[in-house]
């Protein structure tokens, strides 16, 4: 476990340096501009998609958080479930190449 | 039947919602039983549940790096993740695949390069599908053999061994990469991971689907780890490429968050199937798999010899490709669950 965090905090320190390189090696790309229609939307998909217009950096900022917590939530939840069930989650017995 | 249907509120479509979650959750159980992203499946499937093909991308990538980050974690548990190499392979991969998409780019300005890229895919496809079967066929060769001389199977045995050529190849640094049982020259890993990044970028494809094969032939390692630490090259990649295509407005993330409730389930099946079906299970299952990817692809280029059977061309392809998913999933999941009432059943006679 120590090994996956080591790695989860080495690699995007790794990615941030490399992501100015490829994006400065980038071509020049036809400008396209998405917009979200907001008009029939209300609450949180109202918001969300207000964040879309306003700023590309803020959504992918809150898109790049909210991905891995849902995926470490959903995948706790699933955890639980599995070992309610009664599958053993801690080992692999099958040992073949 | 209006509440099946949701706004996805960017792309500004309605989409059938259950059908997110089905390919969420069919998508999973394959992506963490082989340890690949399986773009290619999802893209086309997002399509027909009526997704521009603008978000069908972004939006499948974003997704992916949540249901592969579910999947890592699990693989981890149980031993299948090689950390040391997939920290290794990270390097070569990132610059591989940024060079090749550099590559691609420029080949497109000076011309339609669509048609080299279907056939480089092809040529690749059946080497890979060569590569598992001829593997397959001499690994039984050798267990016949061995009971011919009445001798026990050796479960560790290989078919093709290329690996072990490879490790002969000692240029300093060298490195004990101990969760896959090897020892090898530094730059091994790093000319795989860029080789395979390379072509990824080419192509225009994540990387599993040739990395995984790779991590097994040309690394040497232990099926099961293959599986774990082409994960967790998904995963990091997947979080670049969210970024990046979010960050370009084209995730429709309200679909991503969808899918990835399906996915997660999806993933566990997956990933917990590894526990019960044997490295040459999912070999042969992966074979197929590519075989089907193939077909597809075959089918997308018979179009351009057919105009006038196009249409129905591209529809085979993706019935096809759908067709994989169904079948792939059906058969992971019931080996899942058939291990894990097999598991549940020992448990009880034990008391």
């Amino acid at each position: 476990m120590r090994k996956l965090w080591k790695s989860l905090v080495a690699l995007p320190a790794a990615l941030l340096a490399l992501s100015g390189t490829a994006l400065a090696a980038g071509g020049k790309a036809a400008q396209i501009v998405i917009v979200s229609d907001t008009r029939d939307l209300s609450g949180i998909l109202a918001w969300w998609s207000n964040v879309y217009n306003e700023s590309h950096l803020q959504f992918t900022i809150l898109t790049v958080i909210l991905i891995p917590v849902l995926g470490m939530t959903l995948g706790l939840l699933t955890d639980l479930v599995m070992k309610n069930i009664g599958i053993d989650l801690s080992k692999r017995d099958v040992a073949e190449h | 039947m209006d509440w099946m249907y949701m706004l996805m509120p960017i792309a500004g479509v309605k989409i059938f919602w259950p059908g997110l979650v089905i390919l969420g959750l069919g998508m999973g159980i394959i992506g963490g039983f082989f340890g690949m992203g399986g773009a290619w499946m999802i893209t086309p499937g997002l399509n027909i549940l009526g997704f521009p093909m603008a978000f069908a991308v972004g939006t499948d990538i974003a997704h992916m790096a949540g249901k592969s980050l579910i999947s890592t974690l699990r693989h981890g548990k149980f031993g299948n993740v090689d950390y040391k190499l997939g920290v290794i392979m990270l390097v070569g991969t990132i610059v591989g695949m940024e060079l090749g998409a550099q590559i691609l780019m420029t080949l497109e300005r000076l011309g339609n390069i669509d048609l080299v890229v279907r056939w480089l895919y092809v040529v690749l496809l059946l080497f890979i599908t060569w590569m598992v079967f001829s593997d397959v066929a001499k690994r039984k060769a050798k267990d016949r053999a061995a009971l011919a001389a009445g001798k026990e199977i050796d479960k560790h045995a290989t078919g093709l061994e290329w690996h072990k050529t490879l490790h002969k190849i000692k240029i300093p640094p060298m490195v004990h990469l101990n969760a896959s049982g090897i020892y090898c020259s530094m730059w091994l890993p790093i000319f795989i991971s860029f080789a395979t990044g390379f072509l990824a970028g080419i192509l225009g494809i994540g990387g599993g689907l040739i990395r995984m094969p790779s991590l097994i032939y040309l690394m040497g390692c232990p099926t099961h780890v293959a599986v774990g630490t082409d994960l967790f090259e998904v995963m990091i990649s997947g979080l670049y490429g969210a970024a990046t295509f979010t960050y370009k407005g084209r995730t429709e993330l309200v679909a991503a968050v969808i899918m990835l409730c399906g996915a997660a389930i999806g993933a566990q099946i997956g990933t917990v199937a590894t526990k019960y079906i044997k490295g040459y299970g999912i070999r042969i299952a992966f074979g197929w798999a590519v075989i089907g990817c193939l077909t597809s692809i075959v089918l997308k280029l018979a179009g351009g010899w057919w105009p006038n059977l196009k249409g129905v061309l591209n529809d085979m392809a993706t019935v096809v490709v759908l067709g994989v998913v169904v079948l792939m999933a059906t058969y992971i999941a019931v080996g899942m669950f058939r291990g894990a009432a097999k598991e549940i059943a020992e448990k009880k006679a034990r008391g």
